[in-house]
């Protein structure tokens, strides 16, 4: 063997090492996670921390489904996350539309705006959205947490929608309308479809977004019946902290959702990092 | 004849004109009464709690305090040190996620057998909701299920295999260690498409030139993706300072307020003390400090456009 070849040997050696420590660190904590969900709570203890138990049972789960909240908060978090996705979508297709196509006064003072609500601490505003929601009986309501989350994300899928608008010629929708068509009628009739996929990417990571918030969740709600899933999931882990099994069999049931939108926007990661960038 | 038509002004014209001019509002405007709505006007109404008597359990609240708030602030202990560690968290965690991102972007650059594989993941911890990844390390941590602080004691980090969240003096590694897990994605992702974006044929002009390996990274990579590191970091600082879901679901500021960040600082203020007041306080003192910093991340962007 020459030493070239026994460079290159080494440099895909040390190539593929470093990747499988990098997909060990992404995954072992995930693994853990199912591992321990998936133990007994009597082996939990009498094994100590060993990496797959001898024996496996689908107990947990089956606690967590039946005979706890956790439907209700699961419930909960369904009907916030695809309100706050669809409406973030509709209010954020029509402002991205307006930035890509338009010149118009306040352009700049808009996109600036938007810019800055990326910036700020979004937990200065948990004080007075509490006090103002009170009264409006939007506290302890689903709806108030719907309202909160489309404003939180409307500005990044703005940013999102219009880098979509922009990579379409804008000749298709003027051809329509010297052909007589209403731009609102070519923005619907031709735009729209064209960006399905922007669309949906948009719809993933505001549902992801909406499914993770904590905080705000934790304030506004403080009703069992109105929980979402990291609130129910949060106070049953400081109420039954020893219960593991069951904690982590929920907190599986919470990955399984945000997985699945994860899958179907991978494609359109990059842009929406680069669009959102201060956003995660 | 036609043109002329057009231009006559008449009750018609004027309102297609008008009609026309308001077009881009019809589009933009339920973002922004959004925005304003739910964001910008309690922002204001935040501000003026800051200058106001508000705990949420005392119906005798309410009162003009001036800036007595502030004034407390200068003397919480608390604060100075929620302060100081949401530098060290920031610090800490863009660095680590910095790094660890710019290798694995690196390595994801050139083709390989099971790149799209490999790429899905170690994607996945991004998709993972924030506070699911601060709970799951929270059970890492714990020495009855998780096997970190053996691990830990075995490589002699440890003096005993226990709970690091429960040790005020390195308590705050815990969501670091979490947060850096959750981010590296993030990281890879921006510095993958700005590699990406560097024209091939310099690096292969540079390697018939004779250069090698360090020197391309040295002369060609770095050069190029230094504003898009410097921006991106800087940026991500402010996101991350502002963040504070890991630390509210891993160990809610303690123990001993050793975990608190500023940020986490406002949520327990409010959440748990229920003063509105004091909590406003401290979000007003974060804004301004955050004012600082956005100017000084201009004042780099300037210098690094008339640098390039």
């Amino acid at each position: 063997m020459s030493a070239a070849t026994l460079k290159r040997a080494g440099y895909w050696t040390m190539h593929y090492a470093i990747i499988a420590l990098y997909v060990a660190f992404a995954l072992f904590p995930l693994y853990w996670l199912f591992k321990v969900s998936l133990t007994p709570t009597k082996l939990l203890y009498s094994e100590g921390v060993r990496m797959w138990p001898s024996r496996t049972t689908w107990e947990n789960y089956g606690f967590v489904l039946t005979n706890s909240d956790f439907p209700r908060f699961f419930l909960n978090s369904v009907i916030v996350s695809v309100s706050t996705a669809v409406l973030v979508t509709v209010v954020a297709s029509g402002a991205g539309y307006a930035l890509s196509r338009f010149r118009f006064r306040g352009k700049f003072w808009l996109v600036g705006l938007m810019l800055i609500t990326q910036m700020f601490p979004l937990v200065m505003l948990i004080s007075p959205i509490f006090r103002i929601f009170t009264p409006l009986g939007l506290t302890d309501s689903l709806l108030g947490l719907i309202i909160v989350y489309t404003a939180f994300n409307i500005p990044f899928a703005t940013f999102l929608m219009q880098s979509f608008f922009d990579g379409i010629p804008k000749d298709l929708e003027e051809a329509a309308m010297i052909d007589g068509a209403h731009r609102f009628t070519a923005f619907r009739q031709i735009i729209l479809p064209l960006t399905l996929p922007g669309i949906a990417a948009t719809l993933g990571f505001v549902f992801t977004a909406a499914w993770s918030e904590l905080l705000f969740a934790l304030m506004l709600i403080s009703k069992t019946d109105a929980s979402t899933f990291p609130v129910g999931l949060l106070t049953f882990v400081s109420k039954f902290s020893v219960d593991f099994g069951q904690m982590t069999a929920a907190g599986v049931l919470a990955l399984i959702p945000a997985c699945l939108f994860f899958f179907l926007i991978q494609r359109y990661l990059v842009r929406g990092l680069t669009a959102g960038a201060v956003k995660g | 004849m036609s043109v002329q038509a057009e231009r006559r002004p008449g009750w018609h014209g004027t309102r297609r004109r008008f009609a026309l001019r308001m077009e881009p509002y019809f589009y933009a405007s339920p973002a922004l009464i959004f925005i304003v709505a739910v964001m910008l006007v309690p922002l204001a109404i935040g501000l003026s709690y800051a200058f106001r008597d508000i705990t949420l359990l005392n119906p005798f609240s309410g009162g003009f305090v001036g800036v007595q708030h502030f004034v407390d602030l200068w003397h919480d202990s608390d604060f100075w040190q929620a302060l100081g560690n949401t530098v060290t968290w920031t610090v800490a965690s863009v660095s680590l996620q910095f790094f660890l991102g710019l290798v694995l972007a690196l390595r994801l650059y050139r083709p390989f057998p099971g790149r799209g594989l490999v790429q899905a993941l170690v994607f996945v911890p991004w998709a993972v909701p924030m506070f699911l990844s601060g709970l799951n390390f929270a059970w890492l941590f714990n020495p009855v299920i998780g096997p970190l602080p053996h691990w830990l004691y075995a490589v002699g980090i440890l003096s005993s295999p226990e709970n690091i969240l429960s040790d005020p003096a390195i308590a705050i590694w815990g969501p670091i260690v979490a947060n850096v897990w959750w981010g590296v994605p993030f990281f890879a992702i921006t510095l993958l498409a700005a590699l990406q974006s560097i024209p091939p044929e310099i690096y292969e002009a540079a390697e018939i030139d004779g250069a090698g390996t360090w020197r391309r990274f040295a002369d060609i990579t770095v050069p190029f993706l230094a504003p898009t590191i410097a921006i991106t970091v800087l940026l991500r600082a402010v996101w991350i300072a502002n963040a504070p879901d890991l630390i509210v679901a891993m160990t809610g500021g303690g123990p001993a307020d050793s975990t608190q960040i500023v940020a986490s600082y406002i949520f327990t203020q409010a959440f748990k003390g229920l003063d509105f007041g004091y909590a406003s306080a401290v979000a007003t003192v974060l804004l301004m400090l955050l004012l600082v910093y956005a100017l000084i991340v201009l004042m780099i962007r300037q210098s690094l456009l008339k640098a390039s």
